[in-house]
């Protein structure tokens, strides 16, 4: 299935034919591969928050830190984002232009707000000094979450800059190869911030 | 020809697991939320970060199953599903082995009045 991408050229007898379908498997499987070797490194930046997290050098701990109420709206922010962008997808498919742009500016604006949440948090730790040179547990925190916003950030501009293509070109083959990327890139950071919210937040509370 | 693998989800799937993320999210919450209102008395502290673990682990599953579509059937599928599964293990022994370490790193050179402390209060011997 995974074999070289077939150069153009006449077709022996007998040969078959790699359509475009398994050409679009292979890019899937590649973005999947890369997309896991990035959840190694969030493993890595999680096991150094674990290890990290009581080492708070006199400062304040997680739970006089963090809101739940706050991570809480993050969470179900991001989530329906996640579902607007699958939606997004499945109506890319069946060729609904106008339905997909409604979905994934949806989607955009959901992530902006995340990240806007995001970077409000930061900025109050920061200006009550809290910052990342605070303690070592907090220099994880920010490491950990901050390397999550980026992603959002890159995913957000990837995600304008495909809006824009629709809008411009409609909803070609490239295109909605590109949606299909950008879709499982969104649904994984989904899945990362539920362990942040989970082990940063829940657990950091109790 | 759209077989289910891979990011071709269908709208039941994606409603499905939406819900299903939803109600998780929430439960482990408000479950937090009673442990902290009642005066962290509720339950032990061990078995409500054991608990929150699993609520995250099963949204881990229901996100890679209605979302990403990861236990999809075909070739392609399964190699999608391989490449996590050894990935998965990769990040248990990253965190695990992390955790376990640096816990019998930090046990081992514990400073002599912090380990008076810790006999006493972890371990119930006195002098």
């Amino acid at each position: 299935m995974y074999c070289r991408p077939p150069k153009s050229r006449k077709l022996k007898p007998g040969e078959i034919q790699m359509d475009k379908h398994d050409n679009n498997d292979k890019t899937i499987f590649g973005f999947w591969v890369y997309l896991m070797t990035d959840l190694v490194m969030f493993a890595a930046l999680f096991a150094t928050f674990a290890v990290l997290r009581n080492n708070t050098f006199g400062g304040p701990q997680a739970g006089e830190l963090f809101s739940l109420p706050f991570a809480l709206s993050e969470t179900l922010i991001l989530l329906t984002s996640s579902f607007t962008c699958g939606l997004g997808i499945l109506s890319a498919r069946s060729g609904d232009k106008n339905k997909t742009i409604l979905l994934f500016a949806s989607t955009f604006v959901l992530g902006t707000a995340f990240l806007a949440m995001e970077l409000s948090e930061f900025s109050h730790l920061i200006s009550e000094g809290n910052g990342f040179q605070r303690s070592a547990f907090l220099s994880s925190f920010f490491t950990l979450v901050g390397t999550h916003g980026l992603h959002i950030a890159a995913g957000l501009v990837w995600m304008g800059i495909l809006i824009v293509r629709i809008l411009k070109r409609g909803l070609t083959d490239s295109v909605l190869r590109k949606l299909t990327l950008l879709s499982l890139f969104w649904h994984f950071l989904d899945i990362v911030w539920i362990f942040i919210f989970s082990i940063v937040y829940l657990i950091g509370v109790i | 020809m759209n077989k289910e693998h891979l990011g071709h989800g269908t709208v039941r799937s994606y409603l499905t697991g939406f819900i299903l993320s939803i109600s998780l999210t929430l439960l482990v919450f408000f479950l937090v939320n009673l442990h902290i209102s009642s005066g962290h008395i509720t339950i032990s502290h061990e078995l409500l970060t054991g608990a929150i673990i699993v609520l995250a682990l099963a949204q881990l599953v229901v996100q890679l199953i209605f979302f990403l579509y990861l236990a999809g059937r075909g070739s392609s599928a399964r190699w999608n599903l391989v490449v996590f599964l050894s990935t998965a293990s990769i990040v248990l022994i990253i965190v695990i082995g992390s955790i376990w370490i640096m816990n019998h790193l930090n046990y081992n050179m514990m400073s002599g009045s912090n380990m008076n402390v810790y006999m006493q209060n972890e371990e119930g011997i006195h002098k």
